[in-house]
């Protein structure tokens, strides 16, 4: 057994935090101030991420990527976490599921994203069918050789920013013993195809600056060229590509954690009432003493499941108790942290407000928390038949 | 040319620094420790030197515990060669480790060595001196900028009037200061090499160098805490405290 990381790992670690604290930390403020990230400011983070060749990092090397294991690349995440994410966006992980292009789809989505060319979003959820993806209506038929989508996508991540869309459409509708299920695949849309529009989502009080879209699709018409992986094998992609993509939330959540922690520890230290520093009180020191200790637990949790995915063994379940755990985790840090700072923590002289509120989120998105107790629960029991 | 860049492993910057309760240190046990920030300039300027053609090697060394590998991969992933690790577990003081880079440079022969003006757990400032006088070299301290000419190099220094330039012979001693360059991030790619490049691992024995500490620690004491400030609302009644409370008008 050994816990301890690499020499290797030691330095992604340093140079991925001393980045996110010298390039990200300065512009947090403007970004919290007006919802936005300057286009030149992405620019400036991307363009120093592909200098720095962490750009991409998530992606083997053979197509440009720098090969990182899934726990390397999850403490890349870790210290990512820290930061805002409208600006670690620009970091750019462009989606893993890109690796399943084939022929052509090589050269026109897959190496222009890794080499920061062109940014992707990924389009899955819509107004009915959230949690519930195999009940999506949005809809793809043939016409002729093509194919006609019409339907609508919401909450979309980073579409403002996409220069291209990897979108799950249903393909039709097979009868089985359990009832009727869709058979979904997946497309690349490209922005500006006629028949797609991208519009102006909601105001999220989690991540200001890092926008959700409206994607709306009325009769857009894609050739069989869009299509990645088999037709009907959207469910086949989506399971081999964004399986492990669940781990990134626990490790974001870890290391948010961790800064947010800080604050507690040194405000703690030095905010004094009753005469004597709060920290001196046992209900903030054990508040603190609880943190840390499941700062540490979701840590170990994250870096497991990451672990167990490079060794290849089972990880589902190990990686949705990690989502599960870090992010709640996350919720409790923040609060607590809030609670701590007094009135003050609801201030946004402070950044503690943010973190409580970004960190609601993270319980949310890539599956909700009662979508990985299920995943968890099922199993656990499917193997008992019950 | 070949450039050696000394590096030490210190507290790092953003640790907030707490003396031992016995006042006998400071407490460094699970504290982060990293690269002299003033290091890390002179490595940036080595490689700087190195892309410009103007050397051909940047070798780092580091007198220090074992630890002091961390410190040397650091220089390796920001992209220097090789390093060349003199361990030791004692408190180390300027003359000695001047002694023991004397060795190294006799060993290696480099036409530059840069160093940090100081570093930033005891800020002694002197080490770079030392070396120079144990040397018999020209040295150029506190550099702000270095252009290397032929056989010579000129050092920018930050004095206190303003801006002195030097022109050195070369081989010389150039100390860093602050705004001399902006180092640079360890990439991706040189981190992933840095593990392949080899560090060579010496004893102050080897240099016949005694690193036992001359000077005895007395105490270690917080510096007393600011009274915070007040805010003024104009700049008459900034002009009426400086006249009434401060008396300093
Ligand atoms: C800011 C933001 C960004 C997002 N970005 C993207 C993106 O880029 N791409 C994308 O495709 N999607 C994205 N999403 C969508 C996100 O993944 C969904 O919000 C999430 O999957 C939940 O779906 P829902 O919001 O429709 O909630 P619902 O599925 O309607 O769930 C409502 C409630 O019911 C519970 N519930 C549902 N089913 C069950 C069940 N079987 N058992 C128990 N409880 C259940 C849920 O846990 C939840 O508490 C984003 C969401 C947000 C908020």
């Amino acid at each position: 057994m050994h816990f301890g990381l690499s020499e290797e790992q030691e330095m992604i670690v340093t140079t991925v935090r001393s980045f996110v604290e010298n390039e990200i930390y300065p512009h947090e403020q403007l970004v919290e101030k007006t919802g936005e990230v300057p286009v030149e400011l992405g620019q400036e983070i991307k363009q120093k991420c592909i200098d720095l060749g962490f750009y991409a990092c998530n992606f083997p090397e053979e197509v440009g990527g720098a090969g990182l294991s899934h726990l390397d690349f999850a403490l890349v995440e870790r210290e990512l976490g820290r930061g805002s994410m409208a600006l670690t966006h620009f970091f750019g992980r462009p989606q893993n599921i890109l690796m399943a292009c084939k022929g052509d789809q090589r050269e026109r989505y897959l190496l222009p994203a890794v080499r920061g060319e062109k940014m992707d979003a990924l389009a899955m959820t819509e107004p009915d069918a959230g949690s519930d993806v195999r009940g999506m209506k949005c809809t793809a038929v043939r016409d002729g050789g093509d194919w006609v989508i019409s339907g609508s996508k919401h909450f979309i991540s980073g579409a403002d920013h996409a220069d291209f869309f990897i979108v799950f459409v249903a393909t039709g509708v097979d009868e089985t013993p359990k009832g009727p299920k869709k058979r979904i695949t997946c497309f690349l849309v490209d922005r500006g195809t006629p028949g797609f529009e991208v519009r102006d989502g909601y105001n999220s009080v989690s991540h200001r600056g890092y926008k959700n879209c409206i994607l709306y699709f009325d009769g857009c018409r894609l050739s069989d060229d869009q299509v990645l992986g088999e037709v009907d094998g959207g469910f086949e992609v989506m399971n081999e590509w964004l399986y492990a993509t669940r781990i990134t939330v626990a490790a974001m959540s870890v290391g948010r954690a961790r800064r947010c922690f800080d604050h507690a520890v040194n405000y703690a230290a030095e905010r004094k009432q009753f005469g004597q520093a709060i920290a001196k009180f046992q209900g903030i020191s054990f508040q603190i003493a609880d943190m840390i200790t499941e700062i540490d637990a979701a840590d170990w949790l994250t870096q497991v499941g990451a672990w167990r995915l490079d060794q290849g063994l089972p990880a589902n379940r190990e990686i949705a108790s990690a989502k599960v755990y870090a992010s709640e985790m996350l919720a409790r840090v923040t609060d607590a942290t809030l609670q701590i700072h007094g009135g003050m923590g609801l201030m946004d002289d402070f950044p503690i407000e943010r973190f409580w509120r970004d960190a609601r989120v993270e319980r949310i998105w890539d599956g909700t928390s009662e979508i990985q107790r299920h995943i968890i629960s099922r199993e656990i029991f499917r193997p008992l038949g019950a | 040319m070949k450039i050696l860049v000394p590096v030490k492993r210190v507290i790092d910057y953003n640790v907030k620094v707490r003396v031992k309760s016995d006042g006998s240190g400071v407490d460094l046990a699970n504290v982060k420790m990293s690269m002299n920030p003033f290091d890390e300039i002179s490595v940036e300027e080595a490689l700087r030197l190195k892309e410009a053609g103007k050397a051909s090697e940047v070798v780092v060394v580091s007198v220090g515990p074992q630890q002091a590998t961390e410190t040397l991969r650091t220089g390796l992933a920001m992209g220097a060669d090789r390093g060349i690790l003199v361990k030791t577990d004692e408190t180390t003081e300027p003359l000695a480790v001047a002694k023991i880079l004397k060795g190294i440079v006799e060993a290696e022969e480099p036409g530059l060595v840069i160093l940090g003006k100081q570093a930033i757990d005891d800020d002694c400032n002197q080490t770079g001196q030392m070396l120079a006088a144990l040397l018999g070299w020209s040295q150029g301290t506190f550099a702000s900028k270095v252009d290397i000419g032929e056989g010579t190099v000129d050092v920018t220094r930050e004095v206190d009037g303003g801006l002195q330039t030097v022109k050195l012979k070369l081989p010389a001693i150039v100390t860093t200061d602050l705004r001399l360059n902006e180092p640079r991030y360890a990439s991706l790619p040189n981190i992933m090499k840095a593990k392949k490049k080899p560090i060579d691992e010496k004893s102050p024995d080897d240099f016949g160098v005694d690193v036992t500490p001359r000077l005895t620690v007395v105490s270690t004491a917080e510096p007393a805490t600011r009274q915070a400030g007040v805010k003024v609302g104009s700049v008459s009644e900034l002009v009426d405290k400086l006249k009434n409370e401060a008396g300093v008008l």
